[in-house]
């Protein structure tokens, strides 16, 4: 059913894209036998993908969609990979429908694999820092947020100190991250300001 | 002790349950895809149900310290439905899944026309996709249900031994027992099977491809039942290894033949308690800084 090796898969998809669905699923099981990791295994079959950046986008798309968590969140990690300006053809900002699905979702898995280089070059302003404040609340470790300090701005500091007022007003802790946030939000002027979202 | 659950119905359970599983020795379960107690009417349910099994179901039970599986398939009841048929074109998709560890729940409800098409048609599937088959025995007219499915079961690509009977009682065990094929039990407060029957059934029939499950669901169903048969087999003077063997090891081995099982180690002392956020589990394996 499956390719044999991640070598064999890798030269089918870059010769029969139609392949990379079957060869997505069953990767990290390929990989896994050879000792290799399972995410750069997707992470290279995503970049085998012939074609220019509208195409691979939207068999991205539609893998991220058909996708199961270890898949959709492998898709997410190589976001960075299939935008580095050596290819031929970046993604550019054309995979951000996929990072705003991951960020509504309440799996810290995705939402952490979301907030990395891809989301700090591309998202706008509101939904960055709202993705910031969900990684606050749900307990992921502020240092997988990619470019942080570049982006933190003051109304990010506003938006961080008023979770951290609401939780003291609750007689709760206010984690450590949120005093991290907070100090290099505050420390950030003028704010960077990014495109209003386009997609 | 440590406990697999063959089959539960987590989708249907509170966290609460998670924790409670957990505290009594339950590290994995495998959560067979089923109908919802309403019918569903069109092929998109299906698919969001399904990626919930694949996705938010295994993070929830990972939180608590309990590996997650799932078998897919398209189940009798809903199987008589001609808008769910299209459900049989999207299950290769979701076969090719990891943790996807078996085809099913199939098998009869009625007996219709339409439920052996599907039955037939999902065990090809299995045997394309190298996944055993979990099959569901009928509530109404039992006995004779079992021998028909035990009928399409031989007829089809699959060896008895990569078949899972489920929900047997007294009545329909011993015909399974001589087909060679697993045997499935379902412990519950007060239908299909309890503990002490249970124990009784081990005895005549030997714990050889025995499997017991709690089969809890968001009916009236008790997640800690394969609990109740631990105890209750310990209670019967069977050693803590038998009980390791029909509450463990069994499923272990049968599920084991989809090559998808992603178990716990067991034998490690607990690095998270249940209640835990799990984020260094193996989950999260290969993740990348």
């Amino acid at each position: 059913m499956s390719a044999s090796t991640t070598d064999d898969a890798l030269a089918q998809v870059a010769s029969d894209p139609d392949s990379v669905e079957r060869h997505f699923a069953a990767a990290a099981r390929v990989a896994a036998r050879e000792g290799r990791d399972g995410d750069a295994a997707r992470e290279a079959l995503l970049l085998a993908l012939p074609g220019r950046a509208a195409e691979v986008v939207t068999r991205l798309t539609h893998l991220y969609a058909h996708g199961d968590a270890a898949e959709r969140r492998a898709v997410l990690l190589a976001l960075p990979a299939l935008d580095a300006p050596d290819r031929s053809s970046p993604i550019a900002d054309a995979a951000l429908p996929i990072v705003r699905d991951a960020l509504r979702t309440n799996d810290t898995r995705l939402v952490t694999a979301a907030v990395g280089p891809y989301a700090a070059a591309h998202l706008d302003d509101d939904a960055w820092r709202q993705a910031v404040l969900k990684v606050l609340f749900t307990g992921i470790p502020v240092e997988n947020v990619a470019g942080l300090a570049e982006r933190a701005d003051g109304e990010l500091a506003r938006m961080v100190g008023d979770y951290a007022a609401e939780r003291e007003a609750a007689g709760r802790v206010v984690p450590p991250d949120a005093r991290t946030v907070l100090a290099l939000a505050r420390s950030q002027h003028p704010p960077v300001t990014r495109p209003a979202r386009a997609d | 002790m440590r406990i697999f659950d063959p089959h539960i119905h987590m989708t249907s359970r509170t966290t609460d349950d998670y924790q409670r599983m957990h505290a009594a020795g339950i590290r994995a379960v495998v959560e067979p895809s089923f109908w919802l107690g309403q019918p569903r009417t069109s092929l998109g349910s299906f698919c969001d149900y399904f990626d919930s099994l694949l996705g938010w179901e295994p993070f929830r039970a990972s939180q608590y310290g309990i590996a997650h599986h799932a078998t897919i398939g398209l189940n009798p009841k809903e199987a008589n439905d001609a808008r769910c048929r299209e459900v049989l074109d999207v299950l290769p998709r979701y076969l090719a899944k990891d943790r996807v560890v078996a085809v099913g729940e199939l098998g009869y409800d009625s007996m219709t026309p339409e439920e052996d098409a599907v039955f037939a048609a999902q065990l090809e599937l299995a045997a394309e996709h190298e996944l055993p088959a979990l099959v569901h025995t009928p509530h109404r007219d039992k006995l004779a249900g079992t021998r028909r499915t035990l009928d399409v079961v031989s007829e089809s690509a699959l060896e008895p031994g990569a078949v899972l009977v489920d929900h047997l009682n007294e009545m329909t065990v011993g015909v399974v027992a001589e087909s060679g094929a697993w045997m499935g039990f379902s412990v519950y407060p007060d239908t299909k099977m309890d503990e002490h029957r249970m124990v009784e059934i081990l005895r005549r029939f030997g714990l050889d491809r025995m499997i017991v499950n709690s089969a809890a669901d968001w009916g009236n169903s008790d997640p800690l039942k394969t609990v109740r048969v631990a105890e209750a087999m310990l209670a019967a003077g069977y050693t803590d290894d038998d009980v390791d063997r029909v509450l463990w090891r069994n499923p272990v081995e049968f599920f084991a033949q989809s090559g998808r099982l992603e178990l716990p180690d067991t034998e490690a002392p607990e690095l998270v308690g249940a209640g835990a956020t799990f984020m260094g589990n193996s989950v999260l394996r290969g993740a990348r800084d």
